[in-house]
């Protein structure tokens, strides 16, 4: 297992590189100077000169993808222009609050996804699946930035349920409930279209794994149905869920830089939007490097995961 | 394709779904004709008139503008930059995906690399770096919201173009020296546009949802030109004073998605065979039971099926596979039921636990008593009670039927522990000693391996002992040596011999193979087309066979130091059970076949010990 562990971060490290790759050459289209964009258009043609020139600007872009790359690697991510602080310290501030949004709406979207797919299943046609079926088409058609904005008016506006944005109330908050109340809407939010793939992927993984030989021969052996549904036939439904799993996690981060907005969550997806709109662009290459990364660490957390249901996958 | 749209009608939410599109997309190209407030001209005076006053169907925005105007401009432009952003990432995406597929080697290598390495981010963070490189503006967002799906058309339409990049056609292009330009373009090209259109079709409401999400932001269209995502975004801060300029748009790009979504859903059922045929659906936990009428119980024996009818229902057609099939078998007593494929031994075996899958199986008439109780229509509870604990199953392949991801020595002791209240251990012991009395050598290592870490003969040897675990009084074993090498077969059936000798089990053995027959069985029941075509002692029907379906059943059979007998395949196929002609099934095949044959139904003949279902039997049974 160790060894499959080693493995997979080895083979990872061809994928971060590609990954830096990737944002530096898109961050070299851009048009125009860098150094007028940061000093303005009255700056000195000696100032972007020199600005150009303490920024590596001056520099061919190959000598400056590794002198960017050697100095992310020392955990030098630079300075953001627009904030005056290092890119990296900003970031890691925001992917916290970010994490905490993203994993508890990607734990909601996993348990409810699977429970209401599993139910689906084992009452195929049935009232309980239909109405599911429904529920998740509704879940996957409705922007999730229309919806949270439905729930701020519903919950928030004019039952006073809960608050209506932030993380923390301004005054006397800071403690776990106050973080729950703030949490419960935002994380929901985001929650929802990934809950309604989740169950229409667990839903017809079941239906497949149910029609197996060995759920006859469970049946056979005089297993009680709960069982034949919730352990024979789950869990080697797991073995196609679980990937799923992975690649929605993406969709639950990238569904955050709305719901971020929406409900003015200090994460990293605010930071970034801003950020381009301020054209802060260390800031930006920093952002999507850093999360990039922390998403592939935890792909190989999904295929370790994965390994460790399926005997049958060589480790 | 007719059949392929009627499918897609028929499919009601589908036809909703694209009924909402075909009005969304026609009212889109006709806004520029319709008399409607110009979009974009403020009138700070009327800002946020609610829907439904005069002159403002919809209501007005915070700038006083026309919200039924802006929506339905809105509309035109969210579904023109979705609908380019899906055509540009289907092309390119498309012709990436072919030119790996089509060359593969180092070029294909090369590709799916980086397309693997651009599937690494999250879809986003790739959008919103492409938008910070080119700046906000609606181009801008359709590029990056395009190139963002490249790789995820890349990757199908490869895995289809290897597929048809081997098949004969296009080697035939080759060697008649077609340039790859050429084979690609009229070769390959074909074949794969269907998948492109489908894919691009079923990920068209996905880009509309991205664009307008980029716009929401504000890095999409900028004002005053606004397409749903950044009327939603201007929205926003309103979104308390007045809800409806949200609602507005948030409700049209809800209804586009989902009608998106119903269609893709219809066009994906209508496409999937599986689907058409009802493969999908779930067996039930027991099959389902239909019947008007329940024969009395007649003979002795543990267990004795009158009358069995099941049937298969799939659409209209009705698949006769059990018909009327009486048997009985007796403590002890090893029955054999032989019979071609698709006969219907395995359906009437499973049919007595109600293990049939269902849909589409019904069991529609009959009875199978056990101890004199009816099992056919008994409650679940009295099934599961029984299924395991007093009657028991051993399945073909023995690698399909054990679960894959649980140890042997689990799947032991889990069928002895929902039938007794024992611990853990004492199951886990028990496994290991019914893994010994099958001759499992290391049964106690055995025991925690998976079914993939066994050989097909120790595997078959697992599913023996997992019947054996309750010390049942009857087993059904179903083709359990089919999949074996004849040594293994020959141990196997030797192993199940000796187990009924010793605990005096009822053995209903099926199997396609009068050699198996002869080593094991004391009686058999021959299968033709869901009937019992004849009955006897083994001995006795081998040597006489009385039907000439038996008799040219037992002339398939090869046997040892006959010399070399030439193998007498029979002519013609077995009829398929959904359309029967009346009176005997076999007749088409028959050389005896005469007119009265296939006149009426035919009566199962008794005599003594025998019986024969046959107007012009081989033997005169006495």
């Amino acid at each position: 297992m160790g060894g499959y562990i080693l493995k997979r971060l080895i083979s990872a490290v061809p994928v971060l590189l590609g990954i830096t790759v990737i944002v530096f050459a898109i961050m070299a289209l851009i048009p125009g100077d860098p150094a007028t964009a940061i000093l303005g258009s009255y700056a000195t043609p000696e100032n972007v000169a020199k600005l150009n020139r303490d920024l590596g600007l001056d520099q061919p872009a190959v000598t400056r993808y590794f002198i960017w790359l050697g100095n992310m690697l020392q955990g030098d991510f630079g300075r953001s222009f627009a904030l005056n602080r290092p890119v990296l310290d900003e970031v890691v501030e925001r992917f916290n609050a970010t994490l905490i949004l993203a994993g508890t709406a990607f734990v909601l979207c996993s348990l409810l996804g699977i429970l209401a797919g599993v139910v689906s299943a084992a009452r195929q046609y049935g009232w309980a699946d239909k109405a599911i079926t429904f529920a998740v088409l509704l879940g996957i058609s409705i922007p999730s930035f229309f919806l949270g904005m439905m729930m701020i008016l519903i919950f928030a506006v004019n039952l006073r349920w809960l608050p209506v944005s932030g993380m923390y109330a301004i005054y006397g908050g800071g403690d776990f409930p106050d973080l729950l109340r703030h949490l419960t809407m935002p994380a929901l939010a985001l929650a929802v279209v990934a809950t309604g793939v989740i169950a229409r992927l667990s839903r017809s993984a079941m239906l497949e794994v149910l029609r197996q030989d060995f759920i006859r021969t469970a049946r056979a052996k005089g297993v009680p149905e709960r069982r034949v549904i919730w352990g024979h036939a789950l869990r080697a439904a797991m073995v196609s869920i679980i990937p799923v799993l992975g690649i929605q996690a993406g969709f639950v981060l990238s569904g955050a830089v709305y719901i971020e907005i929406v409900f003015q969550w200090p994460g990293v997806g605010r930071m970034l939007v801003d950020a381009i709109l301020k054209r802060d662009i260390l800031l930006v290459q920093g952002g999507v490097v850093f999360v990039a990364a922390c998403y592939v660490m935890f792909n190989i957390v999904v295929d370790v995961a994965q390994s460790l249901l399926d005997p049958r996958i060589k480790t | 394709m007719t059949r392929f749209l009627k499918l897609l009608i028929r499919n009601r939410l589908a036809a909703l779904g694209g009924a909402v599109i075909l009005a969304v997309v026609v009212l889109a190209l006709i806004t520029p004709l319709l008399p409607l407030q110009a979009p974009n001209v403020t009138n700070t005076a009327d800002r946020f008139i609610r829907p439904f006053s005069p002159g403002h169907l919809l209501g007005t925005d915070h700038l006083g503008r026309d919200l039924l105007s802006r929506l339905l401009w809105g509309t035109r432009l969210s579904l023109a930059v979705g609908a380019s952003a899906a055509v540009i990432a289907a092309v390119i995406g498309a012709a990436v995906g072919i030119v790996a597929g089509y060359f593969g080697g180092r070029i294909d290598n090369v590709i799916m690399r980086l397309v693997d390495m651009l599937m690494a981010f999250p879809y986003i963070l790739l959008a919103l770096a492409i938008v910070a490189a080119l700046g906000p503006g609606l181009m801008n967002a359709l590029i990056a919201v395009a190139a963002v799906n490249v790789p995820f058309f890349a990757r199908n339409i490869r895995g289809i173009t290897v597929g048809i990049a081997g098949r004969e056609f296009v080697d035939a292009a080759r060697l008649a020296g077609m340039g790859h330009g050429r084979i690609i373009l009229f070769e390959i090209l074909p074949n794969v546009v269907p998948v492109i259109v489908i894919a691009m079709s079923t990920t068209i409401g996905w880009m509309i949802l991205e664009t307008a999400g980029l716009s929401f932001l504000g890095l999409g269209s900028q004002p005053p030109q606004a397409d749903l995502g950044s009327m939603l975004g201007e929205a926003r801060a309103a979104l308390i004073a007045a809800p409806h300029t949200s609602v507005v748009p948030g409700a049209m790009i809800l209804a586009i998605v989902m009608g998106i979504n119903l269609l893709g859903d219809g066009v994906r059922d209508a496409l999937d065979p599986r689907l058409r045929s009802g493969a999908l659906t779930r067996p039930m936990p027991a099959t389902s039971v239909r019947r008007e009428t329940v024969p009395a119980p007649q003979g002795g024996g543990v267990l004795q099926l009158a009358d069995l009818e099941t049937r298969f229902e799939i659409g209209p057609r009705i698949y006769r596979a059990v018909n009327k099939v009486s048997l009985e078998v007796a403590p002890g007593e090893c029955l054999g039921i032989i019979g071609e494929s698709g006969s219907g031994k395995s359906v009437t075996a499973l049919s007595i636990m109600g293990l049939v899958a269902s849909p589409p199986g019904v069991i529609t008439g009959g009875a199978a008593y056990y101890r004199g109780d009816d099992l056919i229509g008994a409650p679940y509870r009295r099934l599961r009670s029984l299924r395991g604990d007093r009657i028991a199953y051993i399945f073909q392949d023995p690698q399909a039927t054990l679960h894959p991801l649980y140890r042997v020595g689990d799947q032991l002791a889990e069928a002895i522990r929902v039938h007794h209240s024992i611990s853990r251990a004492e199951a886990e012991d028990r496994a290991i000693d019914l893994l010994t009395a099958v001759r499992i050598p290391n049964a106690e290592s055995r025991a925690r391996a998976y079914p993939h870490e066994l050989s097909g003969g120790m595997r078959q040897r697992v599913g023996i002992a997992m019947a054996m675990a309750n010390d049942p009084d009857i087993i059904i074993a179903d083709e359990p040596t089919t999949a074996l090498d004849v040594t293994v077969q020959a141990q196997i059936l030797s192993l199940l011999d000796d187990l009924r000798r010793e605990r005096g089990l009822a053995i209903i053995f099926i199997t396609h193979d009068f050699g198996v027959v002869a080593q094991l069985c004391d009686r058999v029941a021959v299968m033709y087309a869901g009937r019992i075509v004849e009955e006897g002692p083994t001995g006795t029907v081998l040597d006489a066979p009385a039907h000439p379906y038996t008799r040219r059943l037992i002339a398939c059979v090869p046997e040892l130091g006959q010399g070399r007998r030439r193998l007498e395949a029979i002519p013609g196929l077995p009829p398929a059970v959904d359309r029967l002609p009346a009176g005997c099934a076999f007749a088409p095949r028959c050389d005896k076949a005469r007119d009265a044959c296939t006149a009426g139904d035919i009566a199962l003949e008794r005599a003594g010990a025998r019986a024969v279902r046959c107007l012009f039997p081989e033997e005169t049974l006495t």
